[in-house]
């Protein structure tokens, strides 16, 4: 046991030392570069704010993202090219035509419920007393991965022939109101839309959380006097509160999409991408990993960034508006 | 750290403290180091293994090899992750890679050995092999005519678990040909009784227990030369023999009479496929020796009057003598540090393979662990199999296939066979279509 | 914000009657609930009923076994976890710490710079940051592995060194850090941006630099935002597997709780496992 507590003690005094280290270096940047002045002022600071960002993303992301791009030219192993045989294998294989149905419907759908669903209940939150505790049972679900997640609601779609007892919650529920339970991850395409609000379930409480914090920050002056004005409930909220969140609302179905992209681990807990549920994320995992498929992967990957471009565009536009208008 | 390092230490400082006082021969009492002479002492020495094995399975293995640890002084550190198949190339690849990695697929080992982090195996090793394995097992552990890995672990997939208890309850015998086995699916049909119980969920590798029966059928139906010809895919899933065993297997293991809900097969996960027998809520699975662990997670007892056991899947065509389906792990370096050598010697050696299978829960294909080393009665049913020189014996086919079929269209084809009704006509082309180019 | 009058009541007021408004939240809040319910009931059933008996009726026809958490939380023989989970737990907080303040500081820096310190292109840069969301963390694993390990090289000059961190903490911290800046500009720059002009004028006016505004304004001002991200950020980090799995091992000296539970999932039954990695979080976020 004593090595235990010694080896503790050492890992934690390698997170202080590490965070104190960060701060004590930001700090002495700060000082020593917050004495230039005049011309060289303003490029020394822009360097010292975005230099970190942009070293760590160099790295991080970019250089993979273009070492994806070529690869997805490439053959499995990566080491001859091949032109756009990747691309074309997608074209050709029927399985990928329902992974990029099933793609664009969890793009349409999940952020659109999350952020609705959250944005409803932001605003009710703000009418009810005792907020706190329903708001920390909804945000709950953020805490479990996702693979997690899909195991708790193994509990819910666990199906069970006719006769037996059935240990799923929601195949006793249909039974329970008289209907016949079905082997829901089997129907199609009634399964994506059950794997859908497994992560609708995860992730609705963070844009209730952000929408929650945005709404409240809505100053009450400019409420009161639309108030006065006349306006009342869906009109002020359509007029007054709603354009004053907008950002915020965007920021919550952006991150959606994203998240609704990326996500594979909740089809591949409770299906394996089995049974036409199928989506592009699961796919280029299973390529990369388990087929030791660079080159499709990799392909899979960059018509994932494709689909991302047109609410790149959007938010691009929007702000640019935005900008314009202040 | 490890209360159980710190009693190994007390109790190692007390002993030392009377060899010294008397002779040194009490010391050698607790550890017999001899079968270790061969070694050469290298404390403070450390190899990594990298494995998929989890616990329990880990802590076997550690005591199987705390022998050597403490006669050599090298500490093994293994570590397991049922993400090993996907983190392993990425560590070789990114340069993080262990020093030896117990491989199950034949076939991820060739895609290491393209990376050139794989280390050849050893003359030491190679000396071992040619020693305890036979030819075919070593040929898994060859790339391009190279010796690479030494077999490690064997799994014995022809074996269908059953339970004693209730097939004595109900009068039922076990059967000792195919067709004996089908007869008695139906006499447990018409007492309303499930036969055959099947799942082939599995996360991201939902599919291969129909991998397996499929396997199982081709190599009983046609022997070795076909089997081979169909893993090196000259014999395509399309050759009217490959889909006549496929056809078997559909009026096996999807006839409803005997398996119930044809469909709920395909989402039902391997682990609680089985769970049913003990309880007689099914009557028969087949699945590999490993199974009875999982069964035995429930408390049942395994065992030949037990609540579940397993008999030989028996062979459908009588010029296939002892058809039996396996799988194994390879010991894969990616070091030839001294004190990794060693250890790789040491875990091709029998003695390794023999403490091991004394722990229970084991097979080697290692000729030189004595059958009455085993203690678990599946066990030793399966090494009977395995050792039998008459065997006809196939490597687990879809580790074998490119992981695009293996791992990949096999998987989700089958699935798709079993769980959407899908034709074999259409399996067997989708499959063929997939298979890589090159 | 001083100049601001925060609302004191809901300006979506009469839009939803607070009666329906508490009826629909608490409905929703049962709802939400009821899978961890499962889970947590689950947990404490015996191995074999738990396939056998749903869990609502075991609620009501208890034969509860603490056995599976005894296990886990105390160690059992089994070589890896003769300290129990603890060891795990640990790794866990030191993994996830550094791995929260190091970027939000990096990215509420950049978000800063991107807002306030407005220069040619940065409209660009932060679109592109933006879009850098979108690459997948798989497949920036081995390059950056590659980088940890051996340096880059350009010809035989080193640009940058082989920094021999993989398997180490600092290994997880770097590409957790890496992998949080898109989202976490993202926002923090929304956030930011909307701080009022004026606030940033008058303390440019009064002399302050731009890092004098960073720390006295910006920062103080922006702690709403960055708590959300912070929460987002640690729960992304604590749930991770892949990235820990990839840059250390999966060894009790630095393996995170998530990933020894992954690999107890088949001693101990799943919801077991799991109900475990929660726990700490419903404490940390309340």
């Amino acid at each position: 046991m004593s090595e235990f507590v010694s080896t503790t003690i050492t890992k934690f005094t390698s997170v202080f030392s590490a965070i104190a280290f960060f701060f004590i270096v930001l700090g002495i940047l700060f000082a020593l570069a917050g004495r230039a002045n005049g011309k060289k002022a303003r490029p020394i600071a822009l360097v010292i704010f975005l230099a970190p960002s942009l070293v760590l993303l160099l790295a991080g992301l970019i250089i993979p993202g273009i070492r994806t791009i070529l690869f997805s030219f490439m053959n499995p192993d990566s080491n001859d090219w091949v032109g756009f045989d990747n691309y074309t294998w997608m074209l050709e294989d029927p399985n990928v035509k329902t992974i990029m149905v099933n793609t664009i419907l969890w793009i349409l759908v999940v952020p659109i419920f999350t952020a609705a669903l959250g944005l409803l209940l932001a605003i009710m939150l703000d009418r009810i007393k005792h907020e706190s505790i329903p708001k920390s049972l909804l945000f709950m679900p953020m805490a479990i991965s996702f693979v997690g997640a899909s195991i708790i609601f193994k509990f819910v779609y666990e199906f069970r022939d006719p006769g037996e007892v059935q240990i799923g919650l929601l195949s006793a529920i249909v039974e329970f109101l008289g209907g016949t339970p079905k082997d829901w991850m089997l129907s199609k395409p009634l399964n994506t839309f059950l794997l859908m609000i497994i992560y609708v379930w995860t992730q609705m409480g963070f844009g209730m959380v952000i929408l929650s914090a945005a709404i409240k920050a809505v100053p009450a002056d400019i409420v009161e006097a639309s108030a006065l004005d006349g306006a009342h409930g869906w009109r002020l909220f359509r007029n007054i509160t709603f354009p004053m969140i907008k950002g915020t609302f965007i920021v919550v179905l952006a991150t959606g999409v994203v998240g609704a992209l990326k996500v594979f681990d909740i089809v591949r807990t409770m299906t394996g991408g089995n049974f036409s549920t199928n989506v592009l994320a699961n796919e280029m995992y299973s390529q990369v990993f388990v087929q030791f498929d660079q080159g499709k992967g990799s392909a899979l990957a960059v018509i994932l960034f494709l689909l991302l471009t047109p609410i790149l565009i959007y938010n691009i536009r929007s702000l640019r508006m935005e900008r314009s208008h202040s | 750290m490890k209360r159980k390092a710190l009693a190994a230490l007390v109790g190692a400082a007390a002993l030392s403290l009377v060899a010294s006082l008397v002779t040194t021969t009490s010391a050698s009492a607790a550890v017999n180091c001899d079968p270790y002479s061969g070694y050469k002492m290298m404390k403070g020495k450390t190899v990594t293994i990298f494995t998929s094995i989890l616990e329990p399975e880990l802590t076997t293995l550690n005591t199987a090899m705390s022998d050597f640890q403490a006669c050599t002084g090298i500490k093994i550190k293994i570590e397991g992750s049922n993400q090993f198949e996907a983190l392993l190339p990425v560590r070789v690849k990114g340069g993080n890679a262990p020093d030896l990695a117990w491989i199950p697929q034949p076939g991820l080992l060739a895609k290491l050995v393209e990376t050139g982090k794989v280390v050849p195996a050893p003359a030491s090793v190679v000396k071992n092999v040619d020693k305890y394995w036979s030819k075919s097992w070593k040929a898994y552990g060859t790339v391009k005519g190279k010796f690479y890995a030494a077999p490690f672990g064997s799994n014995m997939k022809s074996l269908v678990w059953y339970s004693p208890k209730q097939f004595a309850k109900n009068g039922y015998k076990v059967p000792s040909t195919f067709p004996e086995m089908l007869a008695l699916a139906d006499s447990m049909a018409a007492k309303g009784q499930i036969a055959f119980c099947g799942g082939l969920g599995s996360g991201g590798a939902t599919g291969w227990p129909a991998t397996d029966w499929v396997e199982q059928v081709v190599l009983r139906d046609h022997g070795s030369a076909v089997y081979n010809g169909w893993v090196d895919h000259s014999i395509k899933f399309s050759d009217p023999r490959i889909v006549s065993s496929m056809e078997k297997v559909a009026s096996w293991m999807q006839n409803p009479k005997w398996v119930g809900n044809v469909k709920g097969i395909a989402t039902t996960s391997f682990q609680d496929a089985g769970k049913g027998i003990p309880d007689g809520k099914c009557m028969m699975l087949q699945q590999a020796s490993f199974y009875g662990n999982i069964i035995a997670e429930s408390g049942a007892s395994i065992s030949p009057t037990g609540d579940a056991f397993a008999f030989y899947l028996p062979a459908t065509n009588s010029k296939v003598t002892v058809p039996v389906v396996g799988g194994g792990e390879f010991t894969t370096a990616f070091s030839k540090r001294p004190e990794v050598v060693a250890v790789q010697t040491y875990l091709s050696s029998a003695t390794f393979a023999t403490s091991r299978v004394q722990l229970d829960n084991w097979i080697s294909a290692n000729s030189g662990v004595p059958l009455a080393a085993y203690k678990n009665p599946v066990d030793k049913l399966s090494a009977t199999y395995l050792a039998n020189p008459k065997s006809t014996f196939g490597f687990d086919a879809s580790d074998l296939m490119p992981a695009a079929v293996g791992a990949g269209s096999m998987w989700r084809e089958f699935t798709a066979w079993f769980g959407e009704g899908k034709s074999i006509a259409d399996v067997v082309k989708a499959i063929d279509a997939s298979w890589p180019k090159s | 914000m001083s100049n601001l009058k925060i609302a004191s009541h809901n300006p979506g007021r009469k839009l939803f009657s607070s009666k329906i408004a508490t009826v629909v939240v608490w409905v929703t809040t049962v709802i939400w609930t009821i899978p961890t319910l499962g889970l947590f009931v689950t947990s404490f059933k015996a191995d074999k009923e738990i396939l056998n008996e749903p869990w609502w009726v075991s609620l009501f026809n208890p034969n509860f076994t603490l056995s599976s958490y005894k296990g886990v939380f105390f160690g059992d023989s089994s070589e890896s976890l003769s300290n129990g989970v603890l060891p795990y737990f640990i790794n866990s907080i030191v993994i996830t710490l550094p791995a929260t303040v190091f970027p939000i500081v990096i990215a509420t820096m950049a978000a800063y710079a991107l807002a306030w310190i407005r220069f040619r292109g940065s409209d660009f840069i932060f679109f592109f940051i933006f879009a850098l969301q979108i690459v997948p963390l798989q497949m920036a694993l081995i390059p950056l592995l590659l980088l940890f390990t051996g340096g880059a090289h350009i010809g035989s000059v080193t640009i940058f060194p082989a920094l021999g961190i993989a398997g180490d903490f600092a290994g997880i911290w770097l590409p957790h850090t890496m992998f949080a800046l898109p989202l976490a500009i993202y926002l923090l720059h929304n956030f930011i941006a909307s701080l009022p002009r004026d606030l940033m004028e008058a303390a440019h006016v009064d002399g302050a630099n731009h890092f004098k505004v960073f720390r006295m304004i910006v920062l103080p001002l922006s702690i709403p935002g960055i708590a959300a991200i912070a929460i987002f950020q640690f729960m992304w980090v604590w749930n991770d597997l892949l990235v820990a799995l990839t840059f250390a091992s999966g060894t009790e000296e630095v393996a995170p709780i998530n990933s020894k539970l992954a690999s107890l999932v088949g001693q101990y039954g799943s919801g077991k496992a799991l109900f475990i990695t929660q726990r700490p979080l419903k404490v940390i976020h309340q």
